[in-house]
């Protein structure tokens, strides 16, 4: 039985018809699927594993591959929010270091580290094509992903208020 | 510039909404080219505008497009979204704010060489403006813009998303048509070049979202119309993204051929707290540190005059340096991005950035000698032309030329050999 397939039997549908209706395409499945997946379970299970290996029709060895070299993917639960900041050149040339180590300081963790009640991850990552616009970062759950920019430890800390009261 | 071409949506409010983009000479261009063109005169009034890649290489739109192989079937075109390199923000805002410009690019592309299918490839941090294209797409289809039978005729035309999830070498055209297929993103070996064995094998052209933006009024204005714009060889308008040490970062719509001083000193207000400028990184993470002179800042931002100052124009995102940067340090920052973004797939790249990477963390620290330096530069010497794709090359072009160009800053950090 395929949980996946049966509760968003008309998502993966829509997904699949993107794709050529062979092999192939059915391959190509494979990325919106995971997100689909982790979007239902929270985070890459073994199971979700398994589901979406079936129905794009290639081995549990190749998403399991997939989900290792995208760094958007996770196989392990973690904090239910990621801030994920960005402190690659241009943000770090606008205070994006000193924020993130503030922010960090503020909720009692170190970088990479997620606040005890399990709510709050905090990360550095990699580009976000938001360098005019440092420190930014993305803050992403199992709802998506949205981009907070131009922001303050002081604007940080509100927003994390708020999704603890949430 | 008296009238924006590409950033349109700064001139016109709500040019994100189907209707205002329709009365506003949206999908004009689109309909001329179904309904009276034949697919290669488009490819040739976008030949004759003299457009290039906005991607970073530069290369000429309309000849990439002519290089589509006429005997394979069927063929695609691919929309490189996946904009990653750190300095650029130019496509997430025509994407955010004019995405129907974007959305008839690409129509265009696939008109001409003769596609029934797109893919438009973004980021996976995009998944806002992702879900914001599906409406855009759902809305033309809904009016009889795209679908089966656009406007009436024979021609079809869908378009799909599909999402990245992190990773920067999906910027790299082979790389990303592997990912579309559902592989690891790792670059194919060229030849052959994906207009003739592209997605799933088929001839494919992959193209920027910007370099696409800029096609319906190429056709609707004209190739003369554009090229009065820009220079002889680089004519056009082009977003520079201006980030780092500048006052005003954000993205500006210039002519090719703006001099840097006009776009940091004017454009961007210059350097914060009167420091004084050092250097330039043009092309983002992956550029070559110019010494910012005056002879530097007054040359013109092109494809051609760029490279008198040993470096490239690339995306034209342009990272300010000032007085109080330290270059070893600035090194160390865009080796661990090249290091954390290389695929793994060919050894100069892999273990290469990987040896940069401690070598920039030690000289960074304070803890390498000289000889550190000469190794590093060593290292980053024999990554040089090896590499499967321009990935390793990239990661190379700051560490040798802020070593060669600033030689006093890796001085000040090292300490004297024992040996």
């Amino acid at each position: 039985m395929n949980a996946l397939l049966q509760k968003h039997a008309d998502e993966i549908q829509v997904i699949l018809a993107k794709y050529p209706a062979d092999k192939a395409g059915k391959r190509s499945g494979v990325m919106p699927l995971l997100y689909l997946a982790q979007r239902e379970y929270g985070y890459i299970t073994k199971q979700a594993l398994r589901e979406v290996a079936e129905i794009c029709e290639i081995t549990e060895t190749e998403v399991t591959s997939i989900i290792g070299f995208y760094s958007l993917y996770y196989d392990q639960p973690s904090g239910k929010y990621r801030v994920q900041v960005c402190t690659d050149l241009p943000c770090a040339l606008r205070g994006a270091e000193e924020f993130l180590e503030k922010l960090c300081e503020n909720l009692g963790i170190k970088v990479g580290e997620t606040t005890p009640d399990g709510l709050i991850k905090v990360e550095a990552v990699m580009c976000l094509a938001g360098c005019d616009k440092a420190p930014v970062f993305q803050l992403q759950s199992s709802e998506g992903l949205e981009y907070h920019e131009n922001q303050t430890v002081d604007s940080a800390l509100e927003l994390i208020n708020k999704l603890g009261q949430g | 510039m008296a009238e924006y071409i590409l950033l349109r949506h700064r001139d016109i409010p709500g040019l994100d909404q189907l209707e205002t983009y329709r009365q506003n000479g949206g999908f004009e261009a689109w309909r001329k080219v179904v309904s009276k063109m034949d697919p290669a005169d488009v490819t040739n009034e976008v030949k004759a505008s003299g457009l290039r890649g906005r991607g970073g290489a530069g290369f000429p739109t309309g000849l990439k497009w002519s290089f589509i192989d006429e005997q394979n079937w069927p063929h695609y075109v691919v929309a490189n979204a996946d904009e990653s390199e750190p300095g650029t923000f130019k496509d997430r805002e025509i994407l955010e704010f004019n995405p129907y410009q974007f959305l008839e690019g690409v129509a265009i592309c696939a008109y001409a060489i003769m596609a029934n299918d797109a893919y438009i490839y973004l980021r996976g941090e995009f998944w806002q403006i992702a879900n914001k294209l599906d409406q855009c797409i759902a809305a033309m289809e809904s009016a009889g813009f795209l679908g089966d039978k656009v406007f009436g005729t024979k021609t079809s035309l869908h378009l799909h998303t599909h999402l990245g999830a992190g990773a920067y070498i999906c910027g790299e055209e082979t790389a990303l048509l592997e990912s579309i297929e559902g592989n690891l993103g790792q670059p194919r070996l060229r030849p052959p070049f994906p207009p003739a064995f592209g997605i799933y094998g088929k001839p494919t052209i992959v193209n920027n979202v910007e370099t696409l933006t800029n096609v319906p009024l190429i056709i609707s204005r004209g190739a003369g119309w554009y090229k009065s714009t820009g220079t002889e060889k680089s004519p056009g308008p082009k977003i520079f993204s201006l980030s780092g040490c500048v006052n005003r970062p954000g993205n500006y719509e210039l002519p090719l051929g703006t001099t840097f001083r006009e776009l940091i000193f004017d454009h961007g207000r210059g350097i914060p707290e009167e420091r004084k400028i050092k250097a330039i990184m043009p092309a983002g993470a992956s550029s070559s540190m110019i010494i910012a002179n005056d002879v530097a800042l007054a040359t013109p931002m092109d494809y051609e005059s760029v490279p008198k100052l040993g470096a490239q124009l690339g995306s034209a995102s342009v990272i300010v340096i000032d007085d109080s940067v330290s270059i070893p340090w600035l090194l160390n920052k865009t080796v661990h991005f090249f290091t954390h973004e290389s695929c793994g797939k060919c050894t100069p790249c892999r273990e290469g950035t990987y040896w940069m990477m401690h070598l920039t963390d030690r000289i960074s620290q304070g803890k390498a000698t000289m000889n550190d330096v000469l190794l590093l530069q060593d290292v980053a010497n024999q990554i040089k032309g090896k590499c499967l794709c321009a990935l390793g090359e990239f990661s190379i072009e700051a560490v040798l030329t802020g070593i060669e160009r600033f030689p006093a800053d890796f001085e000040a950090v090292t300490v004297k050999s024992n040996s």
